[in-house]
């Protein structure tokens, strides 16, 4: 990739300067190509030694079994083989995919609730805006804590007093292999729902009024302009926020790790998403190779995604 | 869901105010972490168990206790440096290659456009590894240039600010480069006002994404005085075990900031936002 900048940059420059001479205008165009590569100089720089080098070398350590200590060794595609027998990571797997597939319909559905009622109300708009955005500004691994409080069992936990107070029994959330991936899950659901209720109602006021106007005059009720003109009209948006949440779930890692410092994913990797387990293989077990095969297979996962989401938009046309 | 029209809001009807009442519960719903977080971070250890919002007797004692520590002091410092360094090489370098890639014809630039663009596919965590290796092969785990260097330009921000740049006339550009102007000047005194909302919103996005940042920070510091406010904040935590006034205290710490710069700008984030949204 440097190369071939290089070249585009030597392939303008020696032709600027032959043609400089007779006239003084295309000096202009080589001293004004100068300052492109200078500008570029720097950034293309950048990107080469820390996004592209470090992207070939992630798919050519995957194929190693490097672990820190001893100097890497090529062992071909060892580390994906073992890594579809793990049982550890389908289970994984299976908890990266239950994120999102419960995660962002949920999500994306209260969002678009709340934007939709909330983009009618006039009185203290954006009050009640900011009460539903201003989660999102907060950093989740400190309020991974606050959640975790609110979970906590009686009589320090304010969900389980809550659930007292009308007479539900006592529940386990993050202690529980059942429900510990749905607390979390809520948690992450409640960060990024401000996010995505801001984006429904820019898309919500992207469509002409003249649209509602003239479905009213067709005498169509409240519920057959929602479906007819107004979520058709509403797909870009929808399919962005589909898959802009789905890469958040499928990377999700804060709420996860602070929730369950003690037994990381736990309780019994109930709650282990992929990162998770990156991260462990990688910092905790150092086992630098697997990690990275681990690291391509979630690359290769989120690329699919985006390519699913180019697909459906240009089907649209 | 009542036939009232969707936009004329001059007649009152029970349904709106049904409406109104629901979003505001949830609303309150939606905040009442962070209450709860301020509330308790106000308490005294015995009264945590009290969970009134409002506080018997609000006490400062718990934030004096926690910033004479000293620790978070210093976590909170090294967060504020960390993300204004990163937001401000952003803010230069993403607009310096989105107007060059906007205004400039020359051979190489879709390639290099697309190039840049491609990096977006490339999930972070796949590249912490390699980043890793090359941290600790230049010395530079452990130091604040280890924490930054992946986010000093991203992909996204060179996006956006090209998007915004291509609105710029001509014509204007021109006019500078007849007064002499240099192509640097140009840049930097003409074409940069111009598009100061979506410089705004690529600042407030950098900030806030690299004031909340929590996995390559965690994998790259290791002595507690360069842990960032989110990795001190965990490890402060866990050694606290169930001392809940103090976590709250350090976790509200960590989101005051970010609240305050909320309130007042709440108008450019809430555009910020859709704009980066939509153009995204």
């Amino acid at each position: 990739m440097e190369s071939d900048n290089l070249r585009g940059a030597a392939g303008g420059r020696p032709g600027g300067t032959a043609a400089a001479m007779p006239a003084d205008r295309l000096s202009m165009r080589t001293k004004r190509l100068l300052w492109v590569w200078g500008f570029l100089a720097i950034p293309v720089l950048f990107y080469t030694v820390i996004r592209f080098y470090p992207t070939f070398q992630a798919f050519y350590l995957s194929m190693t079994n490097w672990d820190l200590v001893r100097p890497a060794k090529f062992v071909g595609f060892a580390n994906y083989v073992k890594l579809f027998k793990d049982p550890q990571f389908w289970k994984v797997f299976r908890n990266t995919f239950t994120y999102l597939i419960i995660g962002t319909p949920l999500s994306l559905l209260i969002a678009f609730t709340v934007a939709f009622f909330l983009d009618r109300v006039r009185f203290m708009h954006n009050f009640i805006r900011a009460l539903y955005f201003l989660p999102y500004l907060t950093t989740a691994a400190a309020m991974a804590w606050v959640w975790r409080w609110f979970y906590q069992p009686p009589p320090i936990g304010v969900i389980n007093d809550v659930l007292a107070l009308i007479g539900i029994p006592q529940q386990p959330f993050i202690r529980s292999t059942d429900q510990a991936l749905f607390s979390i899950m809520v948690t992450a659901i409640w960060a990024g729902l401000g996010f995505q209720v801001i984006i429904f109602m820019a898309g919500l006021r992207a469509i002409p009024t003249t649209f509602y106007e003239a479905a009213r005059i067709d005498g169509l009720g409240e519920w057959a302009i929602l479906r007819k003109i107004t979520l058709p009209l509403l797909k870009p948006t929808t399919v962005f926020l589909v898959v802009f949440s789905s890469i958040a779930f499928l990377r999700i890692f804060d709420q996860v790790y602070n929730m369950t410092t003690n037994d990381p994913g736990g309780p019994l990797g109930s709650t282990k998403p992929l990162v998770l387990m990156i991260y462990q293989t990688a910092f905790g077990s150092y086992a630098m190779g697997y990690a990275a095969a681990q690291t391509v297979v979630l690359f290769t996962i989120l690329l699919i995604v985006s390519l699913l989401q180019l697909w459906i938009l240009r089907e649209k046309k | 869901m009542t036939d009232t029209p969707a936009l004329s809001h001059a007649n009152i009807r029970p349904g709106r105010i049904i409406i109104w009442t629901l979003l505001f519960i949830g609303g309150l719903i939606m905040i009442s972490p962070l209450l709860f977080m301020f509330s308790t971070s106000l308490k005294t250890a015995d009264q945590v168990y009290d969970l009134r919002l409002i506080p018997a007797a609000p006490t400062l004692a718990n934030y004096i206790s926690v910033l004479a520590d000293g620790r978070f002091m210093r976590w909170f410092l090294n967060s504020m440096f960390v993300a204004v360094t990163v937001t401000i090489s952003n803010c230069f370098f993403d607009s310096l290659v989105g107007y060059t890639l906007a205004k400039f014809e020359f051979r190489g630039r879709y390639f290099v456009f697309i190039a840049i663009l491609s990096t977006l596919m490339i999930p972070t965590e796949m590249l912490v590894i390699p980043w890793y290796l090359m941290s600790s092969q230049l010395g530079w785990l452990d130091s604040y240039w280890g924490i930054m260097f992946p986010g000093m330009m991203t992909a996204f921000g060179t996006f956006l600010m090209k998007q915004f740049f291509e609105t710029v006339p001509n014509n204007f550009i021109e006019a500078a480069r007849v007064d002499g102007l240099n192509e640097f000047q140009i840049w930097w005194k003409v074409a940069m006002p111009l598009v100061t909302p979506a410089l705004s919103a690529l600042a407030i996005f950098t900030f806030l994404g690299n004031w909340t940042a929590f996995f390559w920070p965690l994998i790259v510091t290791t002595s507690k005085e360069l842990y960032t406010l989110p990795v001190g904040l965990s490890s402060f935590a866990v050694e606290q075990s169930i001392q809940w006034e103090m976590i709250m205290t350090g976790a509200a710490i960590a989101t005051l900031p970010t609240l305050i710069v909320f309130l007042v700008l709440q108008r450019y984030i809430v555009r910020g936002v859709m704009l980066a949204g939509l153009k995204g």
